[in-house]
């Protein structure tokens, strides 16, 4: 435990000196001029951390937040979650029925290299203003990379499991959910950190181009009124949240993939 | 004997066709029959890449031949050979599956009740040497205690014929050694059909009645049949040095040596 504390400790210290540095370049007056002639500005373009501080605790004592929060949560874990469904149902579909997936290719591979973020206006026009537009362009991220790990995943099957299988008398049924599944599932799961954060991405970038609630739309309503405190107050509390979103992904992971062995670990007899 | 044997391959020939170029034909065995009686341990030896694993498959019925039929106690087989249990020369246990979880698998799939099959695979854990390291993943397990995971996920089934595949290949003397002798008492015990292939012509004669020869590939064929009349129960390790094994080495040996050098000019010039 020691080394690791002493890490956190000098992880620390950079940002306490980040904030103190950023702090002192953004006071006007407290050093002189050194780019910008208004004393004012260095504050203006780069907001100033106490700003941002006293701006995250309002928004937190007044209960402000916890809305837009919710809605941004929301919309990240739907799109999560259907994202993840239809990428794994889809993903088995086409890796084990290969005419299929002969005929899907260059369609997926289209999908796939398009910029989906283009998508967004559609969907606003589809699914309008409210959440569903948010969680048609987060499933849309989503789910290429679950299925492409999918896909992956049961083609990677070992053939000698399989045959081992199927001589244990195992059906088709039941390689589907005791073989291909359970192999499929390790590598969804080693993709799941990255379709967390896309899907997080997916929901802000949705309210940040349209919407009445949200984070996305605090940031965007600030940015309106070059008030860049709460913009970057916004930023820090998705990055927060981004995190204990991740750090939750890779709890669930130890607890679920506890089969699979890890680097450094020589747990033999 | 007069009831059909328990495995009878009948002229079975094996031709791969590469799938990228349709002209690229291997045949791997060629115009084989061979009849293993109920109860009877035959050894298969040959070169590397003479088509034993294929025979084997031939036999699960994982492999379709390309001509001749196999019969399983004298019914024509179809599809996954039920009455069989295989014993794979890589790594076969599911990695997502505890120990015990791999053990009852089988069981599981034929629908046998959690509980009973529970009991039974802990009973089996062990029987092969294993309690107390049932909820231990595949990868936290020595080679030769997954050896012994997968003795106990296939003979769980009761299989009537037991196909093994160079099952020992990756293990080292001492501890193979170890599993040809357990191999050989829960086989003496329940005396069951074994077709076991090896490269290894020691652990053939160590462990069967019969040993078969078959020749290099491609087209490979059997050469040779010996009948191993060394008294049971054996003991491996011991065996070896007895006068009669010696004899019986030496005369399967004269018939084996041309082809492995045949094979091995072979794969030197193909490689």
């Amino acid at each position: 435990m020691k080394p690791s504390l002493k890490l956190r400790a000098w992880q620390l210290a950079l940002l306490a000196a980040l904030i103190a540095a950023w702090q002192l370049l953004t006071s006007p007056g407290l050093l002189p001029p050194i780019y910008f002639t208004n004393p004012d500005q260095a504050a203006f373009f780069f907001g100033q951390p106490l700003e941002v501080a006293a701006r995250i605790f309002r928004w937190f004592a007044s209960g402000e937040i916890f809305l837009h929060l919710a809605v941004t949560l929301f919309e990240t874990l739907m799109a999560f979650a259907i994202g993840t469904v239809f990428g794994l149902a889809i993903g088995l579909w086409l890796a084990l029925s290969p005419t299929a997936s002969a005929i899907l290719d260059p369609y997926i591979k289209a999908l796939n290299s398009m910029p989906r973020v283009i998508l967004a206006p559609i969907f606003s026009v589809w699914f309008g203003l409210g959440v569903w537009s948010k969680v048609a362009l987060g499933v849309t991220l989503v789910f290429f990379i679950v299925f492409f790990n999918v896909y992956q995943g049961v083609r990677e099957v070992s053939p000698t499991v399989l045959a081992s299988a199927r001589m244990l008398g195992a059906g088709p049924r039941q390689l589907l959910r005791h073989v291909y599944l359970p192999s499929a599932t390790s590598w969804v799961f080693s993709s799941l950190h990255t379709s967390v954060g896309l899907a997080f991405v997916g929901a802000v970038v949705g309210e940040y181009l349209g919407s009445a609630r949200g984070v996305g739309y605090l940031i965007l309503q600030a940015e309106g009124t070059f008030d860049m405190n709460t913009v970057i107050a916004g930023i820090v509390v998705l990055t927060t949240f981004a995190l204990l979103l991740d750090a939750l992904v890779g709890a669930i992971e130890r607890r679920l993939m506890k089969w699979q062995p890890r680097g450094g670990e020589t747990e033999k007899v | 004997m007069t009831s059909a044997p328990a495995v009878e391959l009948d002229r079975i020939t094996c031709t791969f066709v590469s799938r990228d170029d349709p002209g690229q034909r291997y045949t791997a065995v060629a115009d084989v029959s061979l009849a293993i009686a109920a109860g009877e341990f035959v050894s298969v030896v040959g070169p590397t890449g003479c088509g034993k694993s294929t025979l084997l498959n031939v036999a699960a019925g994982l492999l379709e031949p390309s001509s001749g039929g196999v019969r399983i106690f004298g019914a024509p087989l179809a599809g996954v050979n039920a009455r069989a249990g295989y014993m794979f020369q890589s790594e076969a246990l599911m990695p997502w599956r505890s120990a015990l979880d791999n053990v009852l698998a089988g069981l599981q799939f034929r629908g046998v009740a959690r509980d009973e099959a529970r009991t039974r695979a802990l009973s089996w854990l062990e029987r092969v040497g294993l309690a107390g390291f049932g909820d231990r993943y595949p990868h936290q397990l020595s080679g030769g205690m997954r050896k012994r995971v997968a003795l106990a996920q296939t003979l769980i089934l009761d299989p009537d014929i037991i196909l093994m595949d160079e099952p020992f290949s990756a293990l080292d003397v001492q501890t193979r050694q170890l599993m040809e002798n357990e191999v050989l008492e829960l086989w003496a015990a329940r005396r069951k059909a074994v077709l076991f292939i090896t490269h290894d012509l020691d652990e053939a004669i160590a462990m069967s009645d019969r040993v078969v020869v078959l020749s290099a590939g491609p087209a490979s064929h059997p050469i040779g049949e010996f009948a191993v009349d060394l008294p049971r129960p054996r003991d491996v390790a011991e065996i070896r040095t007895s006068p009669e094994f010696l004899a019986l080495h030496n005369r399967i040996w004269s018939v084996l040596r041309d082809e492995v050098l045949k094979g091995y000019a072979q794969h030197r010039t193909t490689t």
